[in-house]
């Protein structure tokens, strides 16, 4: 027996939607099997890892939290990887965002800054996380650099740079040595929706994003020209689109969501800068932005349910003692069921009885 | 004479992890697949090596489990990526991202556990001459095994038919399937190649350089063995000159914050990655676009029947 794969000339549309759905229940198989290879009681985990996280309100909020941040990346990353473009180093424009933003915080901290220090913030995480995204993106078209390694590079730049100022400069004076800042004042602070818990008004711009990217992608022309350079690059030649352009435009898109999810994180949910902002959303957000399948609308589902692992991983940790690793285990699996389910759409697997030839 | 013994001998214990990485490496991308997940590969092997080191109370069994879970991860990248023909640079973030999150759990019960590092192996007459053979004959077994190879994969590469046959997967693998090679099992091998030697490598980290677990501890060097390839126009003995001066950068780094330059401990640290982006882009700037990579680097085969 041998598999072989036959391209599919057109791909059914159920499938599109099919493939994703097989790919978080296969991972939902394998995770039964990890936890029995972890001796707990795999309903017992399963509950706690993927549904408790949804049973209350604070869950529920928790869960929109740490969506908002993997949604907005992966709306970005969409438009990159779309257009053949690999920026794996949001995560180090993501931090840039937050030290931008944080960094005026910390600016104007105890002085009478008024409402308009958090668009300020806001906007200027927004271009420090443009600007680093840039980088890359310069030495791509400029010197045919790889951008996945310089991108990813970048990424430990960022959190070292970030790790020195709250450990030196803008370490708050009385906050005993500890590596962080000082808390943010109100006004440079995320408000909350709701009492209780801390979902906050970057979860409404994160769905506004969504809305943005899923029209920017399929009712323009910008949309248009992004999906052809990806799929066809000849054919965009020949219809006079600007390659370097629009690798500088996704690059700054990418960027400046990242940076915009940075700063939120940081006056929004934790409200200081400190080394550990980040769980490794900028790396989780890649695996959202292929299970959405490079689609906003998609990546918004798919940025729920990473959430849930996120949520659910700590809940293991403190329930079941198991160690908080086994939620990266889960989400490189998914990665690596999405990928091979694509590959469903693309080609028609046939197993053949081994013969002569 | 002292100290530039000392710093020579560091410099070496930092460049052979990367060197046997990016050997590795180097063989899977001339074969025509990008495999990212240098960095998961590596940091299984230092897990499952020290791990079974501890377990088994043998260092050789420790360095053959790491090459064993080396290799398993890259079956893994290989069955998506040749099987299924599936999206290489995902697939390989995915196993990065796969290796980092399954070491933690495997090295969990390891975390600082001290061990014995493995010894040196003078070579008689050679480790007598003063500096040199204190320098280059008293190394330990892996620091041979990582020049052994950039000297057998070279001679491979170019001076067999096999090499050859290797290399025309990675330029043209159609022409090399309408021959009637097998692409998809010479690339497959590959691959396993590049899994075998980062999980030597892997290996080294937690057997050699710092004999204990701690979780992260390959802290991007997969990545940077990565760039070394490119460093290296995909050439065997120009990756030993990438490694070298990748794992001198580092050392350095580490000397001058010892030695109390007034510059922050994190702008030193950042330097390795900031001089990886640097030599690249000089790199790319003297290669003026040609001459780049194996022509089909990363593109999916599938044959057709």
């Amino acid at each position: 027996m041998r598999l072989v794969l036959e391209r599919r000339a057109e791909t059914p549309w159920t499938l599109n939607l099919l493939s994703p759905l097989l790919a978080v229940g296969l991972t939902l198989a394998s995770a039964v099997l990890v936890f029995l290879a972890m001796g707990q009681d795999p309903w017992q985990a399963l509950w706690v890892y993927f549904l408790m996280p949804l049973s209350d309100s604070w869950g529920l909020q928790e869960v929109a939290v740490k969506a908002t941040p993997l949604v907005l990346i992966a709306v970005g990353l969409a438009l990159c990887y779309r257009s053949n473009n690999c920026n794996i180093g949001a995560e180090g424009q993501f931090l840039l965002g937050a030290i931008a933003g944080g960094g005026l915080a910390v600016a104007m901290h105890g002085a009478d800054a008024g409402r308009w220090l958090l668009p300020a913030m806001l906007g200027v995480g927004a271009l420090a996380g443009a600007a680093w995204a840039m980088v890359p993106a310069l030495l791509k078209t400029r010197f045919g650099v790889n951008e996945i390694l310089t991108s990813l590079m970048l990424v430990y730049v960022a959190q070292l740079l970030l790790d020195w100022l709250v450990r030196g400069p803008w370490r708050d004076p009385d906050g005993f040595n500890m590596p962080h800042t000082v808390v943010f004042g109100a006004e440079a602070t995320v408000p909350l929706l709701l009492e209780g818990g801390r979902l906050n008004l970057g979860t409404p711009i994160m769905l506004a994003v969504v809305v943005l990217g899923a029209v920017l992608l399929g009712r323009t022309l910008k949309g248009f020209e992004i999906t052809l350079v990806g799929e066809a690059p000849r054919a965009a030649r020949f219809a006079g689109f600007d390659e370097k352009r629009l690798t500088w435009t996704v690059f700054a898109i990418t960027g400046a969501l990242a940076g915009l999810a940075g700063v939120l994180e940081a006056a929004g949910t934790v409200r200081q800068l400190q080394p550990d902002l980040s769980p490794g959303y900028g790396f989780t957000a890649i695996i959202v932005a292929f299970l959405g399948r490079l689609n906003p609308l998609g990546c918004l589902v798919a940025g729920v349910f990473l959430a849930i692992t996120f949520i659910g991983g700590e809940n293991a940790q403190i329930m079941l003692q198991m160690p908080l690793d086994v939620t990266r285990v889960f989400q490189g699996l998914l990665l690596f069921y999405v990928l091979a389910c694509d590959t469903l759409l693309l080609y028609r697997p046939r197993l053949l009885r081994r013969s002569g030839a | 004479m002292l100290l530039l013994e000392a710093i020579l001998l560091t410099v070496i214990v930092a460049s052979t992890p990367l060197l046997l990485a990016a050997i590795g490496e180097l063989v899977v991308e001339r074969s025509g697949v990008l495999n990212l997940g240098v960095e998961g590969m590596m940091i299984m092997g230092a897990a499952v090596g020290i791990v079974a080191a501890i377990t088994t109370g043998s260092s050789a069994l420790g360095v053959a489990a790491a090459v064993a879970a080396g290799m398993a991860m890259a079956a893994i990248f290989g069955a998506l990526t040749l099987g299924l023909a599936a999206n290489q640079v995902a697939a390989g973030l995915a196993l990065s991202i796969f290796g980092i999150g399954l070491s933690g759990v495997v090295g969990a019960g390891s975390v600082g556990v001290p061990r014995e590092g493995i010894g040196q192996i003078a070579l008689p007459l050679l480790s007598d001459i003063p500096f040199i053979g204190h320098v280059l004959f008293r190394q330990d077994p892996f620091v041979y095994a990582s020049f052994a190879l950039v000297a057998g994969v070279s001679w491979f590469l170019w001076r067999t038919r096999a090499g050859l046959v290797l290399r025309a997967c990675g330029e043209n693998p159609a022409s090399a399937h309408a021959l009637g090679y097998l692409v998809l099992r010479i690339r497959f091998l590959a691959v396993l190649f590049g899994g075998a030697c980062a999980g030597l490598a892997g290996a080294y980290l937690s057997l050699v350089m710092t004999p204990f677990w701690s979780s992260g501890m390959t802290a991007g060097r997969g990545w940077i063995a990565l760039a070394i390839v490119v460093f290296a126009s995909w050439l065997p003995w120009r990756a030993a000159l990438g490694a070298y001066l990748f794992g001198g950068v580092t050392i350095l780094q580490l000397h001058a914050q010892g030695a109390g330059v007034p510059l922050p401990t994190q702008l030193l640290a950042a330097l390795p990655y900031l001089i990886t982006i640097l030599v690249l882009v000089l790199i790319m700037a003297l290669r003026r676009g040609g001459g780049g990579g194996p022509q089909s680097l990363g593109t999916p085969f599938v044959p057709d029947r």
